[in-house]
């Protein structure tokens, strides 16, 4: 057990760092559902894996990759939010997916993750994405805020807030891919959306909600790893009942602040 | 005589159409280096796509020339920060870090009680002050500023308003406001462009005290006859 949570618990870590980090922005531009709608898009991509014998992660990415694009081109052509855009899209990708996973076993951990089968690489994998997004969003963190602020006050500055925008996308798409195989494409966009939704109950300024989105995911996505193990279960379920815990914790620290 | 290098700005034929709807049509202005310049109009009537266009954020047909060493600042009418957790501090040092108690005590503003508040609890008058000295910043020498009394109070508008009046004396700065307020035209600015997807008046702003100038305000939108001075 103790071999498998020193390969877990690194990959629990960084994609709970790296996908509340990201999250804090989705978060602030409204858009948590479309985490949540592109991590279901993932299973396509976890079913090609599967099917052709390729990383299951990698397929995931190239799916979310190609799915980020077309989402960013729609949005400009029609200006349709990207909810709407996502909402027309995740269900195909989803049915998709199921069709093309070969067997139940392979759809429930598809679904809810399963830790059981991490191996080296897998972590490695996870440590090393997780930095590059987590570096890469750091040098566009301003530039995203500010055009969330005024886009005009942005692009008067001189700021590309469509090529962030892009960016952004695809550095989620690549945290959502590497947080499928502990937490499952149904509930990895829980860990882009909910680590952040607690740090702004209880931030005041963008480094402070920055900073506790990532702790919060870290702490979420860890504990869920050490107690999927302990018990024995599925690890995406317990992700999601830690990070609950902490969001209904900011809840009553915000109701007791106010 | 008017000398070319007088002029900050010149604007001819501009003409602006979104989705197939014309927003401006052959805008023609020029603007004077150290003056300022309000801009009133209707609802609709272009006042910010003409801002737009000046800073080419929207695309236009025409010609908007800037004088060659021009650093504009600009202050946006509307700006989403009431769900955003990001203090004064935070938001003045996206622009190259550059020191916030003076960028605050140039608008004057308390920087001890400002500078760690979140932008979204900030008071109107407060805001516009903050959104000022981001303009500020890289020592602008032109300053556009849609409504510049956008969810201030009454009592707030008018400091705001001397403030910029400051801004141009001191700072040898070009100003360029919309508004829609007839008494901030007459008392704190030099000229006057009247729009209503055209220019239905362009002058200097005592000339607003007119009934002539002020049935072109109030009354139909006569493109064509617009009186020019």
């Amino acid at each position: 057990m103790l071999d498998t949570l020193l390969l877990t618990l690194p990959i629990g870590i960084a994609v709970g760092v790296s996908a509340g980090y990201l999250g804090s922005l989705m978060v602030l531009k409204k858009m948590a559902l479309v985490g949540d709608a592109m991590s279901h898009v993932a299973l396509l991509g976890f079913a090609l894996g599967i099917r052709f014998q390729f990383p299951t992660w990698l397929g995931a990415f190239a799916v979310l990759f190609v799915s980020a694009i077309i989402i960013w081109d729609l949005g400009k052509v029609t200006k349709l939010s990207f909810e709407a855009i996502v909402g027309a899209t995740f269900a195909l990708a989803l049915a998709a997916g199921i069709y093309l996973i070969p067997n139940q076993f392979d759809l429930l951990e598809a679904l809810f993750g399963d830790i059981a089968s991490v191996a080296l690489l897998d972590t490695i994998e996870a440590v090393v994405i997780s930095i590059i997004a987590i570096i890469l969003t750091k040098m566009i963190y301003d530039k995203l805020v500010l055009g969330m602020i005024s886009e005009d006050l942005a692009i008067s500055k001189g700021i590309n807030v469509s090529r962030a925008d892009l960016l952004y996308l695809l550095l989620v798409s690549l945290v959502v891919a590497t947080g499928i195989k502990i937490v499952g494409s149904l509930l990895v966009g829980f860990l882009v959306a909910v680590p952040a939704a607690s740090a702004k109950n209880v931030s005041s300024n963008l480094l402070r909600y920055s900073l506790m989105s990532s702790v919060f995911g870290a702490i979420s996505a860890s504990s869920g790893v050490l107690l999927s193990s302990y018990l024995n279960v599925l690890s995406g379920p317990m992700v999601v009942f830690s990070g609950m815990v902490i969001f209904v914790a900011s809840v009553l620290l915000k109701w007791r602040s106010k | 005589m008017e000398n070319s290098n007088d002029f900050i700005l010149r604007v001819s034929n501009l003409c602006v159409r979104l989705q197939n709807q014309t927003i401006l049509e052959k805008v023609n202005f020029k603007v004077k280096k150290g003056t300022s310049l309000a801009v009133l109009g209707p609802n609709g009537a272009g006042k910010t796509i003409l801002f737009k266009a000046l800073l080419n954020l929207v695309p236009y047909e025409g010609k908007v020339e800037w004088e060659e060493k021009v650093k504009i600042g600009y202050v946006p009418q509307n700006i989403a920060v009431s769900d955003i957790p990001i203090s004064v501090e935070e938001f003045l040092s996206f622009r190259n870090g550059r020191d916030v108690a003076n960028c605050l005590e140039a608008v004057k503003l308390d920087a001890e009680e400002v500078s760690k508040k979140p932008l979204g609890i900030l008071s109107g008058g407060q805001l516009r002050r903050v959104l000022i000295a981001w303009a500020l910043i890289d020592n602008p020498n032109v300053l556009l500023f849609d409504e510049p009394t956008t969810g201030v109070d009454i009592g707030g508008e008018e400091p705001i308003f001397v403030m910029l009046n400051e801004l141009k004396k001191n700072e040898k700065m070009t100003i360029l406001l919309i508004t829609h307020d007839v008494h901030i035209v007459n008392e704190y600015s030099d000229y006057l462009l009247a729009l209503n997807k055209c220019v239905t008046f362009f002058g200097e702003s005592k000339e607003i005290m007119n009934p002539a100038v002020q049935r072109t305000l109030y009354g139909e939108t006569v493109c064509a006859g617009a009186p020019q001075r």
